[in-house]
């Protein structure tokens, strides 16, 4: 799946629905109506984005701290290459952990490689919620640390331009 | 103050909204409610900024678009003025504060792969500062929605 197997219309669709679905008893027609598109066509599309990943979920996107998570945590591990995918998974699956991804190393400075965002009502909460990080990865963990949020430098939405 | 009720809303409804010619009737009839009451909570939801969105979630990658998350050691005398230096690239699209040596942490995104280095190449002359780079290899998910 590449950007190339996108169409003209599919990038239409994404540019008006990035920043949200109209809230009312028809929203892809809505939108169809504001492209001058049929309706199936605009779901069709939708439903094509779903099933080749462009589109990873359809739903709410809740502000952490809004919700009375006002505390997060980027904790990065130093965990076993050939492992980090199983691993990252395993992690994944905590309900805590919004965000786990690999990212490469740079030594030697930075041996972390595999990245979990943890949010919580307090940053002891945030602790907890790393220490049951650090018990699904057992000795496979050669090291972490955990980066708490002293506040936001920026905020803006990402900018798909064409 | 969040309701319960409003809590199993955004739980139920953070992934596999249906496409549907009435999606929230849908949705709604699992719920309990009216298509009506929860078109109005969730837009009473956007409102109050519980929700920062409600809609499709694209994949920045296969829409072709490059983001990394770049990392910067920034002495604590000089924080603020690299904050607002970092803040002034349109690419920036967060940045945060953080307890660590490595104390500021953005993300970048821009319309051509190459336009990366470009930018980290342009924050580490203005700044005179390193910047770690550290793009995404691979994120690990739950069960992909499916829709309906």
């Amino acid at each position: 799946m590449t950007a190339m197997a996108l169409q003209p219309t599919d990038r239409a669709i994404v540019r008006t629905t990035h920043a949200g679905l109209p809230l009312c008893r028809e929203p892809y027609r809505a939108v169809a109506e504001q492209l001058r598109l049929q309706p199936e066509e605009v779901m069709r599309r939708l439903r094509w984005m779903l099933e080749a990943g462009v589109i990873r979920r359809i739903g709410a996107v809740p502000d952490h701290c809004a919700l009375g998570y006002r505390a997060d945590g980027m904790s990065v591990w130093d965990v076993d290459d050939a492992r980090v995918s199983e691993l990252g998974r395993m992690v994944k699956a905590l309900p805590s952990v919004s965000h786990c991804c690999r990212r490469p190393r740079q030594l030697p400075g930075w041996p972390y490689n595999l990245f979990a965002m943890v949010h919580g009502r307090s940053r002891e909460a945030v602790m907890d919620e790393v220490a049951k990080i650090a018990a699904v990865l057992g000795p496979a963990s050669h090291g972490h640390d955990v980066l708490h949020s002293m506040g936001t430098l920026k905020k803006a939405s990402l900018q798909l331009g064409e | 103050m969040l309701s319960q009720s409003d809590r199993r809303i955004i739980h139920g409804l953070q992934a596999g909204f249906p496409i549907a010619e009435r999606p929230f009737a849908e949705v709604a009839a699992g719920l309990g409610m009216s298509e009506d009451e929860l078109i109005a909570c969730l837009t009473r939801l956007r409102e109050d900024g519980v929700l920062s969105r409600f809609g499709p979630v694209y994949d920045a990658a296969v829409l072709g678009i490059a983001v990394t998350l770049c990392g910067m050691a920034v002495p604590k005398d000089r924080f603020d003025a690299v904050a607002a230096v970092v803040n002034t690239f349109s690419e920036v699209a967060h940045n945060s504060r953080r307890e660590h040596a490595f104390n500021m942490w953005f993300v970048l995104a821009t319309g051509r792969p190459e336009d990366i280095a470009a930018v980290i190449c342009q924050i580490k002359a203005k700044t005179g500062l390193d910047v770690l780079n550290l793009p995404k290899l691979e994120e690990y998910q739950l069960e992909p929605n499916r829709g309906a």
